[in-house]
C-alpha cells in the first residue's frame, strides 16, 4: 500500500524532518540494556469489580519514543493509558516515570498531558484560553502564557482562529487545538486517546504524519492508544499489542508484522493465511509440516528450538509473499500448491487474489503488486493457478 | 395532511386559549375600573395603581415576598446544585437509588403536609416563625425543583471535560468553578428562576411556616379578598403579570438570540472546512 512520502507536500515541518531522520532510523533504545526508561508498568492490574481490565501488564517505554497501544476496544489499553494519566490507580502493580512511583499523585500534579478522544475543548473558551489554560495553572507569568499560546497556535498553524470558540472550528481544526493544549506545558510524555478517531482517513493520514514530525521536532515521549493497526504502524516506533487485558506482544512494526509470536497477532495485524498443521519433522531450523488442509506436506523456516515431532502448529503467511501465477513455477521453487483462482479485488495499487487450493475448501489469499500499467496475461476468475512460496516466507507460530 | 385551519381546529384552539387566558384578561382590565365595585365597568383609569403606592400594607408584603424570593432562591440554587452534583457523580454509592427517589418527593407531595410536617418541624425545635422559618421552608422545597432541572443537565455533561482539566492541572474544587459550573449556568439559571418564581407565589407552605411580620404578597392578597375583592387587587396582580411576562419574554428572546449565533456560527465552521 502506498503512504505519503515524505515529500508529500501537505506536510509540515519538513527541515526537521531532514535533519532528525538519520537519528531516528538509529532509534532503538529497548535493544540497549544499560537504558533506563522513562516510563515502567510493573506488573500493573486494574480490576473493576469481578473485570479485570488490566492483568499483569509490564512494559517499559523509553525517552523520545513514540510508542503505541493496540487492540481491540476493551482489551485494556485505555485503562492502562488512564493510569498513567492518573484517572485511575492500579489494583496492584505500580508505575514510574522518571524513577517517581506514581501511586497517589493526583492527575493535576502529574508531568504527563493527555489528548482527549473527544477532544474535551473547553466549549465557553476561545481557541487561545483553551490553549493556555494549563499554563494559567502554573501560573506562569501572562507575558509568558502569551508567548507559550503564540508559539503553540504556529505549530499547529491556527493563528488566525485564535479567538474562535470550539464550535466555530471544524474537526481537524478541533483536533489541533486539542494537541496544542495538551502540548503547551511541554509534559515528559504526551497521551494520545484514540486521538484521529473522528477524522477523516486522508486527513488521518496528513495528520499521522505531522504527529510523527512533531514529536520528532520536540523530542518527547508519546503513547497512543489506538485500534487501528494502521495508524500504529504508521506512526509508532514500537507497538504493544494487547488482548482481553493481557500484554501479547512488545516490538517494532516491522517485527509485529514479520514475527508475530501467536496467532492471536498474526491475525490482528494485517492480512494473513494461516494453515492449520502437525509437525512431522523437524531438524537444523527446518521443518516438514503435514497441513490438514490441503491434505500436503509443506517445507518450513523452524524457529529454535525446533518444536517436537506431531506438535500442532500453524504456519502463518502473509498474502504479498505468496507468489502467483498461470504457467508452471520455475524448477527451484518450494512449497507449490495448486489452485483454482476465487476472487479478484483490484485496489490500484495491488490486486488480491483468492485461491480455492485443490482438494479442499481452503483459500489462499495472495497479492500482488501492479507494477507496470498493463498485463500480457492477466489472472482472471475460475483461472487455474500455481501458487508457491519459500520456507522462510511465512512463521511458524506454535502458540 | 391539509393546509390551513379547519373549523374544528379553530374552534378547539379559540375555546382553549380562552380557558386559559380569559380569566387573566378580565383581571387585567378591571384593575382599570374606575368603579369601587370589581364587577361593575365605571370607566377607565389608573386610580387603583396609584392608590396602591399609598397602600403601606401592601407594599409591605410586595417588598416581603421579593427578598424571601431572592434569599430563598439563591439558597435553594447553591444547595440543588450541590445535591443535583453529588447524585451523578459520587458513583454507586450505598442508597443512592434512594437518594435519587427522594430528591423527586417534594415535587409530588401534597404542599399541606409539607407545609405542616414543617410547622411541626420549628415547634418542636421551639424556632420562633417568622422571616427566618419561612425562607427555611421555601429554600427546602424550591432546592428540589433545582436539583432536578441542574441534575437533568449534568447527565449529559461531557465528564472528560473536567478530566482535562484535571489533566493540565487544574485541581479538582476548582475545575468546578472554572470548567463545569460556567458550562452548566443556563441550567443553574433556570433553576434559581424557577425557585425564585415558586417562591413568590407560594400561599399554602407560607400559610403553615409564617409568623407575625412576615407576611408575603400571595398571604395579604389571599386575607384580603376573603374580605372582598378591592380594585386594588386587581392592579397588584396585573403588576405581577406583567413582571412575569416581561421576564419570560426576555428570557426566550435570548434563548433564541444565542441559539441563532450558535447555528450561524457552525454553519460557517462547516463552510470553511
Amino acid at each position: 500500500m502506498t503512504k505519503p512520502t515524505l515529500q508529500d507536500p501537505h506536510m509540515a515541518l519538513k527541515p526537521a524532518q531532514k535533519a532528525l531522520g538519520p537519528i531516528r532510523r538509529s532509534f532503538a533504545p529497548w535493544l540497549d540494556p544499560s537504558a533506563v526508561p522513562l516510563i515502567r508498568f510493573e506488573n500493573v492490574v486494574k480490576r473493576f469489580g469481578d473485570f479485570t481490565a488490566v492483568d499483569d501488564v509490564s512494559i517499559d517505554i523509553h525517552q523520545r519514543e513514540f510508542f503505541a497501544l493496540l487492540g481491540p476496544s476493551g482489551c485494556g489499553k485505555t485503562t492502562l493509558m488512564r493510569m498513567l494519566a492518573g484517572f485511575e490507580e492500579p489494583t496492584s502493580g505500580r508505575i514510574t516515570l522518571a524513577g517517581q512511583d506514581l501511586s497517589g499523585v493526583p492527575p493535576y500534579r502529574r508531568p504527563v498531558n493527555m489528548m482527549f478522544q473527544s477532544y474535551a475543548l473547553f466549549p465557553h473558551m476561545s481557541v487561545e484560553q483553551n490553549i493556555g489554560f494549563g499554563l494559567k495553572q502554573d501560573r506562569l507569568p501572562r507575558t509568558e502564557i502569551e508567548a507559550r499560546v503564540k508559539e503553540m497556535l504556529k505549530l499547529v498553524k491556527l493563528e488566525p482562529f485564535a479567538s474562535r470558540k470550539p464550535h466555530q472550528l471544524s474537526g481537524g481544526q478541533r483536533q489541533r487545538v486539542a494537541l496544542a493544549r495538551s502540548l503547551a506545558k511541554r509534559p515528559k510524555v504526551l497521551l494520545l486517546d484514540e486521538p484521529l478517531g473522528a477524522l477523516d482517513k486522508k486527513l488521518r493520514e496528513e495528520t499521522q504524519f505531522e504527529l510523527m514530525d512533531l514529536q520528532m521536532e520536540l523530542g518527547l515521549t508519546f503513547l497512543i492508544v489506538t485500534h487501528d493497526q494502521e495508524e500504529a504502524m504508521t506512526v509508532a516506533d514500537r507497538i504493544a499489542v494487547m488482548n482481553h487485558g493481557k500484554l501479547v506482544q512488545v516490538a517494532t512494526p516491522g517485527d509485529i508484522y514479520e514475527q508475530p509470536n501467536c496467532r492471536y497477532v498474526a491475525d490482528f495485524i494485517g492480512d494473513i493465511n494461516i494453515l492449520d498443521a502437525k509437525v512431522a519433522s523437524a531438524a537444523g531450523g527446518m521443518a516438514r509440516l503435514a497441513v490438514a488442509e490441503p491434505a500436503v506436506e509443506i517445507a518450513a523456516a523452524a524457529p529454535d528450538p525446533s518444536p517436537a515431532q506431531g506438535a500442532d502448529v500453524a504456519f502463518a503467511l502473509r498474502p504479498e509473499k505468496v507468489r502467483i501465477s498461470i504457467d508452471p513455477p520455475p524448477p527451484d521453487a518450494t512449497n507449490v500448491l495448486r489452485g483454482e483462482v476465487w476472487d479478484i479485488a483490484y485496489f490500484g495499487d495491488w490486486t488480491k487474489f483468492l485461491v480455492k487450493l485443490d482438494g479442499s475448501e481452503k483459500i489462499m489469499r495472495v497479492s500482488r503488486a501492479n507494477a507496470t500499467r498493463t498485463e500480457f496475461a492477466p489472472i482472471a476468475w475460475d483461472d487455474k493457478v500455481h501458487v508457491w512460496f519459500a520456507p522462510d516466507a511465512g512463521v511458524l507460530l506454535t502458540s | 395532511m391539509t393546509k390551513g385551519l379547519s373549523a374544528v381546529n379553530v374552534t378547539a384552539l379559540v375555546l382553549g386559549f380562552s380557558f386559559l387566558y380569559l380569566p387573566i384578561l378580565i383581571l387585567v382590565l378591571y384593575s382599570f375600573n374606575d368603579s369601587q365595585l370589581v364587577t361593575v365597568w365605571g370607566g377607565f383609569s389608573t386610580r387603583w395603581y396609584v392608590s396602591l403606592l399609598h397602600n403601606e400594607q401592601l407594599l409591605e408584603a410586595a417588598w416581603v415576598t421579593i427578598r424571601l424570593g431572592l434569599v430563598s432562591a439563591t439558597l435553594a440554587t447553591v444547595l440543588g446544585t450541590l445535591a443535583a452534583v453529588t447524585l451523578t457523580r459520587l458513583g454507586r454509592f450505598r442508597g443512592r437509588t434512594l437518594f435519587s427517589g427522594m430528591i423527586y418527593a417534594p415535587l409530588v407531595m401534597p404542599e399541606v403536609i409539607t407545609g405542616l410536617s414543617m410547622l411541626l418541624l420549628f415547634v418542636a425545635i421551639n424556632l420562633e416563625r417568622g422571616f427566618l422559618t419561612l425562607t427555611i421552608a421555601h429554600v427546602t422545597f424550591a432546592m428540589c425543583f433545582v436539583a432536578v432541572v441542574v441534575q437533568s443537565r449534568l447527565v449529559t455533561f461531557d465528564r472528560s471535560l473536567e478530566e482535562a482539566a484535571l489533566d493540565l492541572g487544574c485541581p479538582p474544587f476548582k475545575t468546578f468553578f472554572v470548567i463545569t459550573l460556567p458550562i452548566i449556568l443556563p441550567a443553574v439559571v433556570s433553576g434559581w428562576m424557577l425557585a425564585f418564581t415558586l417562591s413568590i407565589d407560594d400561599l399554602v407552605i407560607s400559610q403553615f411556616t409564617t409568623g407575625p411580620g412576615a407576611t408575603t404578597l400571595p398571604m395579604r392578597i389571599y386575607s384580603s379578598v376573603r374580605l372582598g375583592v378591592k380594585p386594588e387587587i386587581n392592579a397588584v396582580c396585573s403588576i405581577l403579570i406583567a413582571i412575569v411576562t416581561t421576564g419570560v419574554i426576555i428570557a426566550s428572546i435570548a434563548t433564541k438570540r444565542a441559539e441563532n449565533e450558535r447555528l450561524k456560527a457552525e454553519r460557517a465552521a462547516a463552510a470553511g472546512r
